[in-house]
């Protein structure tokens, strides 16, 4: 871990300047958790997972000589590029941002430990000054959905309706023809993947513009019907 | 109106029922009959008969026994699609959902009787009527071409043998030859419709004719995606496409399907192979009923997709003025499910939600590079108006027009199964 320090200190000169309330020496040792499938730093190549040097700015699923899941490489044409945001939505909860991702991670819940990881991971990036200095406050990003929106009892039989809008491209038999397959969804996740694309988490512009226009009790109407579609 | 009326009348009067499919005579069920069995029309009587659970009587009336998408059409032209791809028939919405489906073309409908008149003679009669025929044209907007030269000049904005009859012309063309567009002015079935024909024609002769011009003689002065069309033609078919737009060439003044001549106010162009896309209205028979306004299309309740002429008929598609929303047969799935959960509300008391509306078109410019324009809709103030909306970006990189062009394929059959089963 020689080179961490050294890099880190190196990176730690420009942190004070973005008046970052995070500690990137914390975030070195919360990366333990990661080691064992993510490696970082000079000479660092890929194990379970991609090394992570450069991620910053960089298109998901993008890295030459990795083999990624669909999911992420779709999410990466979508448009999903590893920034501050979006780092921070993925390490907190992977498959909400990511249908699909290998990464089986459970995720890290704390914020402060997000924050502190992220400033670590950044560090390995070369234009950290085009990297926004913290969350914006309102982190329209977060796809861990406020609690009371998960517990909203979905009218299926409204969902039903709702889904005739879905199923235009979506395969009615749960098929993956281009399009994902939606059916069979647990509901949290359905709810929590669907405020992803209504926070504009998610890339994908026709899945930004469905959700944007559906009422949060309209997406738990679409859980609570697609949950029990086979 | 009074041909209609007169004759009608004493049909009711005399065979009335008597001579309608076996199947649909009766019964005590309320029965919506739905004529057209496209994009707007097939959806209409599966979601009707899938629903309704048995409680209402659905019966489609569509002349033909394959029906040809029109989207997609071009795909064939560019071939990328074979024929028999685009072909769909309607034996699982009789056996799967029990819809009566007649193969006649639906000549009139008298509404004060609630009765439609067959060209077989038949009789059919309804408590709910959907009208879904597309379009037809107007050919006051192309002096001298009429549907007798549609065998020499093929319109194909129509699924169907138009479709294969444009591409035998296009692959039999002249080393060098020309092809010759006249695209319809607004409003018009499919706005991106006629550039990504452009493309896939252009797509088909730069590898079998590459020294051919293509010429597009156009009423209009842009045109939907024109920014990403016109790009895409740049790059993929330097110089072939050439878009004149009604202020260079000063509109089209005859067209000789004979001479395969176009000419315009400032010149005459010869044509190898035509394809001259006229001004287009509702289909016939809503014409004929009297649904339709002065300008041809039908105006209808943006709540419900009901007839603003007759509250016992709705329109879908192509025929309807929706707004917002294009002519496509995107849009006409979306407006058929309103229709559709509304019919049920009104004669079987199902719940009745708030209308949504969407649309996407997607256009393929080249080997899997594809774009899209989409928008979502709602009824407000009495029209179908756009919510919010997307359209794709000039410079988006290969794996996202790729993607893009992929997606396109998926919601192709996702809407064939959404419309036939």
């Amino acid at each position: 871990m020689i080179w961490t320090k050294a890099i880190v200190a190196g990176a730690l000169s420009f942190l004070p300047a973005l008046g970052l309330a995070v500690d990137v020496e914390r975030g070195a040792k919360l990366f333990v958790q990661c080691q064992s499938c993510h490696a970082i730093g000079p000479g660092a190549d890929h194990k379970v997972g991609p090394h992570l040097n450069e991620l910053f700015g960089r298109k998901a699923g993008s890295v030459e000589g990795f083999t990624y899941s669909d999911g992420l490489q779709s999410a990466g044409i979508d448009g999903l590029v590893w920034d501050v945001e979006h780092l921070d939505a993925y390490i907190k909860n992977p498959v909400a941002l990511v249908t699909g991702t290998n990464m089986m991670f459970g995720g890290v819940s704390d914020q402060t430990d997000r924050a502190d990881l992220i400033a670590f991971l950044r560090a390995y990036s070369v234009n950290p000054r085009d990297i926004p200095e913290s969350l914006p406050s309102m982190a329209p990003s977060d796809p861990d959905v406020d609690p009371a929106l998960l517990a909203i009892k979905g009218d299926a039989e409204y969902g039903e309706y709702l889904s005739s809008e879905c199923i235009t491209c979506h395969q009615s038999d749960g098929s993956d023809q281009g399009i994902p397959s939606i059916t069979g969804w647990p509901e949290k996740q359905f709810v929590t993947v669907m405020h992803a694309y209504k926070s504009k988490a998610r890339p994908h512009p026709v899945m930004q513009m469905m959700a944007a226009n559906l009422a949060d009790e309209e997406i738990a109407a679409l859980a609570a019907y697609f949950k029990d579609k086979k | 109106m009074v041909n209609r009326r007169s004759f009608l009348k004493g049909a009711v009067a005399g065979v009335a029922l008597a001579s309608a499919a076996p199947s649909v005579i009766g019964q005590a069920k309320p029965r919506v009959v739905v004529i057209g069995g496209g994009a707007g029309g097939a959806t209409a009587a599966r979601y009707l008969a899938k629903d309704s659970k048995g409680a209402l009587d659905v019966v489609l009336i569509e002349p033909t026994r394959t029906y040809y998408t029109c989207f997609f059409s071009n795909l064939y032209v560019g071939g990328f699609r074979d024929f028999s791809s685009i072909g769909h028939t309607y034996g699982k919405l009789a056996s799967d959902y029990g819809v009566t489906v007649i193969h006649d073309w639906a000549a009139g409908i008298d509404m004060d009787y609630k009765t439609i008149a067959l060209a077989s003679g038949s009789k059919v009669t309804y408590d709910r009527l959907v009208v879904a025929p597309g379009i037809d044209f107007r050919y006051d907007t192309t002096p001298g071409y009429g549907a007798e030269s549609t065998g020499r000049m093929p319109h194909a904005w129509k699924g169907g043998s138009q479709t294969q009859l444009l591409k035998a012309q296009i692959d039999g063309m002249r080393q060098g030859g020309t092809f010759v567009m006249v695209a319809p002015p607004n409003p018009y079935r499919c706005p991106p419709g006629p550039y990504e024909r452009v493309s896939m024609v252009a797509h088909t002769l730069k590898q079998t004719n590459p020294t051919a011009k293509i010429i597009v003689l156009d009423p209009k002065e842009k045109f939907s995606k024109q920014g990403l069309f016109q790009e895409g033609w740049e790059r993929h078919y330097n110089g072939m496409v050439e878009w004149i737009p009604a202020s260079f060439h000063g509109g089209v003044k005859r067209i000789d399907a004979n001479a395969m001549t176009i000419e315009t106010e400032a010149d005459t162009f010869k044509a190898d192979a035509a394809n001259i896309i006229p001004g287009q209205r509702a289909g016939n028979i809503a014409v004929s009923a009297g649904l339709t306004n002065d300008k041809g299309f039908c105006p209808i309740n943006a709540e419900t997709m009901q007839s603003a002429v007759n509250s016992d008929v709705y329109v879908l598609g192509d025929a309807t003025i929706a707004g917002d929303m294009p002519k496509s047969g995107f849009s006409a799935n979306s407006q058929a499910k309103v229709a559709a959960m509304s019919i049920r509300g009104d004669l079987t008391g199902s719940r009745v939600f708030k209308p949504k509306y969407s649309n996407t078109c997607w256009s393929l410019i080249a080997t899997e590079d594809g774009v899209k324009v989409g928008a979502s809709y709602e009824a407000s103030e009495g029209k179908i108006a756009k919510t919010t909306g997307f359209i794709s970006q000039v410079g988006e990189d290969a794996d996202l027009r790729k993607k893009t062009y992929e997606e396109s394929i998926g919601w192709y059959n996702g809407i064939v199964s959404d419309m036939f089963g």
